[in-house]
């Protein structure tokens, strides 16, 4: 907005610099929706670091003082799907990652829970899963997460409920491939868990 | 499409679990976001850092 009508390209040192500091702040934001776009640790990383750069690269076009962390989290969700688009086996690439994701936390002395609900993140559409963590675990308010996604307020609102209970279904039959974990016992933890926090509170 | 009518307590029950699964929802996340920032995403950020230069 601001510049547009500006055509010398000065650049503005102490306006990059508040935006450089405000983008540093948010790159433990960016890596985390990043994974949980992959549920991969090295493709979340590459697309965290392709969104920063081509936030930085944008950043003549955001206005300071609006929302950054919804403006990139959506360029990092834009550019997830354009990866995805691109690639030739993207079905394939997505089986392989939840594979990945089954080896990879086939760990027993990790915490069984938060493994469970990853996993069953893991097993919702990209669509729903996106939704819910916005919303759920980012903080960002329903109209917020429809930016980003690109989507009607209404449209985030059904994800993130059917996301809701598709991943309470999931936990509550124990329907996450996990070998010799007792159906129900997941969601055990999870509540169990979840009495113990609001008691520290 | 199926789901039979609910009792009361069945009700309370699926709400507690779904604030159970959102405090773990939450926590999952945060545990993401504090983890240590690899050293690579502030170079490369060092590097974009030559105002006008056609370097790339």
């Amino acid at each position: 907005m601001a510049g547009a009508d500006r055509s010398n390209h000065a650049p503005d040192l102490a306006r990059d610099s508040a935006f450089k500091a405000e983008l540093v702040a948010l790159i433990p934001h960016l890596r985390a929706f990043a994974r949980t776009l992959t549920g991969d640790p090295t493709a979340a990383d590459d697309l965290a670091q392709d969104a920063m750069m081509k936030a930085w690269d944008a950043r003549a076009s955001f206005e300071m003082g609006t929302n950054m962390k919804a403006w990139t989290f959506m360029i990092l969700r834009n550019q997830f799907y354009s990866e995805k688009r691109r690639s030739w086996r993207q079905s394939q690439l997505d089986q392989e990652a939840a594979e990945r994701t089954l080896v990879a936390i086939d760990d027993p002395s990790s915490p069984v829970a938060l493994d469970e609900l990853r996993l069953g993140l893991g097993m919702l559409p990209n669509e729903q899963r996106e939704a819910l963590v916005l919303v759920g675990a980012g903080g960002f308010a329903y109209e917020e997460a429809a930016e980003i996604c690109g989507c009607a307020v209404g449209t985030v609102k059904s994800r993130v409920s059917r996301a809701r209970r598709a991943l309470q279904a999931i936990l509550v039959r124990g329907d996450y491939r996990r070998d010799g974990g007792a159906a129900g016992e997941a969601m055990g933890s999870i509540l169990a868990d979840a009495e113990r926090l609001s008691a520290l509170r | 499409m199926t789901d039979p009518p609910k009792s009361p307590a069945a009700v309370d029950e699926a709400r507690l679990r779904q604030q159970a699964i959102g405090a773990k929802l939450r926590q999952m996340f945060d545990e993401l976001v504090n983890e240590p920032v690899p050293e690579e995403f502030l170079d490369i950020l060092r590097r974009g850092d030559t105002p006008g230069s056609g370097n790339g």
